[in-house]
């Protein structure tokens, strides 16, 4: 494991009943920089995301051999807490999914799941999360209009601020731009530039030039198998593996 | 003899076959135009037919002597036509039916929406299908032979044919509906929701009761409304374990519902005791139709959210 890695995934690999979605994946994902997966659809790359705050747990049948450790803490240890680590490693999804109520609820929903009841700290935490997630001033005269009222964008950065909420330590964002306009995703990509120098940022996305933009290092997934890993500019420049030279200049995929 | 081209000879036929078709499918439209009326003009029948033969009764009683008078003795010398007693026994019977069966129906639905293994979900499914598709009767004739007994030794009563044994009963006819109707809801709660509540750290029960249920809020309304309608309606099992007694309710007491009120004198009623009987089922639909009413509200706000 390299100095500064936060999570580090070791001969992992997956299979959902009979199929085999990843295959033997070693990857070590550094602290406070942001590191994109990339590859064709269907490559395993979403897969992995899920692996790391466990939301693979939901699919029925899925099954899980080799280590992921997250602060040198094996996250598959059988006697773990899966909500101490969905707390620490927090997840944006693809569709914007705020909940059916307030902005103001939405925000509090996780700080009042884990046990903050006294409404000035909760007025602190939304305020600090939502400012966080650069919508504060588009929000704060109407905390309590229904979430579901707002923008797809304003939708996304309001789950960002939500997931902010809970002072996780690393953001997982599941192509959490691919379902906006280009002004909604140029803000989350400026908000994400912003957020890393708090947070680790684990991206999916289908968009190259994206990962170009954003990501610090890129890993490049195919069939499952993690083609290669290195920093964003040296992947993009001058890959090492034929086959992320051939997707990069969009020979496939 | 000339030779008809083929062409020719299909382009002629053509527009008759069209024409026929044309009269069959106006013919279907009107047919199924006809069975949906019958629906409509039953309602409309019914309504109209309850409205004029209940009117008269409350005109030579009064509205008031009719709805708050406290007694009834329809074959009395002096007869009296109060039917507050039905009317607060059908209140009283359902709201305990409810408070009994939605807190049950709820939780169960909830488990088999969301916590159950598809197994044990599948069984428990199946005796909810069958528990609705019991006849009333049979829950009357259980709940004479078994829960009128067990109520009468329970309390020390002299019968043990009360409102609390009608109670029982609808709490138990109205669980299907209410675990239906809202397992329904809630499996219409978009997964994302959960998904998002169980990434912020969130326990499974805490993402249940509080993304799933809220999200599903106006159908399990809906569940519990529909409830209401099924237990103020019924009439054989509740007149089978109610004792069936013009009694002001009480719930060790004997106690008589609208429904029942209707179907226990109507073989040999006659004048204003018959019209009276008639008043009794326009108060009673008039509470359904409310019910109705209430219930589509819920149903299109569920729609809108």
């Amino acid at each position: 494991m390299q100095a500064g890695t936060i999570i580090s995934a070791q001969d992992l690999d997956l299979y959902y009943g009979e199929n085999q979605a990843l295959k033997k994946i070693t990857m070590d994902i550094p602290e406070r920089q942001v590191t994109a997966l990339i590859g064709p659809s269907g490559c395993g790359k979403s897969t992995f995301l899920k692996t790391l705050n466990r939301m693979n747990d939901l699919v029925p049948n899925v099954r899980i051999e080799g280590t992921i450790t997250y602060r040198g803490q094996d996250i598959y240890m059988p006697k773990l807490d899966v909500t101490w680590l969905r707390r620490h490693v927090g997840m944006v999804f693809q569709k914007p999914n705020p909940f059916p109520m307030s902005i103001y609820d939405n925000i509090a929903y996780g700080p009042r799941t884990h046990g903050i009841r006294n409404k000035r700290q909760l007025d602190e935490i939304v305020e600090r999360s939502l400012r966080g997630a650069a919508i504060w001033d588009e929000v704060s005269d109407r905390l309590k209009k229904p979430a579901l009222s707002l923008s797809g964008g304003q939708q996304q950065r309001i789950c960002i601020a939500r997931a902010l909420a809970v002072e996780p330590d690393v953001l997982l964002m599941d192509e959490a731009t691919s379902a906006l306009d280009p002004i909604s995703t140029s803000k989350i990509e400026d908000l994400i530039a912003e957020l890393k120098k708090q947070y680790t940022i684990v991206i999916v996305t289908h968009n190259m030039q994206q990962a170009v933009r954003i990501s610090d290092r890129c890993a490049f997934f195919l069939l499952g198998q993690l083609v290669e890993f290195g920093e964003t500019t040296q992947l993009f420049s001058t890959p090492k593996d034929k086959r992320t030279e051939e997707y990069i200049t969009g020979r496939f995929g | 003899m000339k030779r008809i081209p083929k062409g020719e000879g299909q382009t002629g036929i053509a527009p008759k076959t069209k024409s026929i078709r044309a009269a069959f499918e106006k013919g279907m439209n009107v047919l199924f135009f006809l069975c949906g009326a019958v629906a409509v003009l039953f309602v409309l029948f019914i309504s109209v037919y309850l409205i004029v033969s209940g009117i008269p009764a409350i005109r030579e009683i009064g509205l008031a002597d009719f709805l708050f008078g406290q007694v009834w003795k329809s074959t009395a010398k002096e007869p009296q036509f109060g039917i507050l007693p039905f009317i607060l026994t059908s209140v009283y019977g359902t709201a305990g039916a409810i408070v009994v069966g939605v807190p049950i129906g709820f939780l169960t639905a909830v488990y088999l929406s969301k916590a159950a293994s598809p197994k044990i979900a599948a069984v428990i499914r199946t005796a909810v299908e069958l528990l609705s598709g019991i006849p009333s009767v049979v829950y009357g004739l259980i709940g004479m032979t078994i829960l009128v007994p067990a109520i009468r030794t329970a309390f020390g009563l002299s019968s043990g044919a009360t409102l609390l044994a009608a109670i029982v009963v609808l709490a138990i006819m109205v669980l299907p509906y209410i675990i239906s109707v809202s397992e329904t809801a809630l499996c219409a709660v978009p997964k994302e929701y959960e998904e998002g509540s169980l990434a912020l750290g969130a326990t499974e029960m805490e993402t249940y009761f509080r993304v799933s249920v809220p999200a599903a809020s106006s159908g399990i309304a809906a569940a519990v409304v529909l409830g209401v309608g099924r237990a103020i309606g019924e009439a054989m099992a509740v007149m089978m374990v109610a004792g069936n007694v013009a009694n002001m309710p009480s719930l060790l007491e004997s106690v008589r519902f609208l429904t029942t009120a209707v179907a226990s004198e109507m073989s040999y009623s006659a004048g204003l005791q018959r019209q009276a009987l008639f008043s009794i089922a326009l108060v009673l639909f008039l509470f359904i139709m409310m019910i109705n009413a209430v219930l589509a509200i819920l149903l299109k706000k569920g729609k809108k959210s």
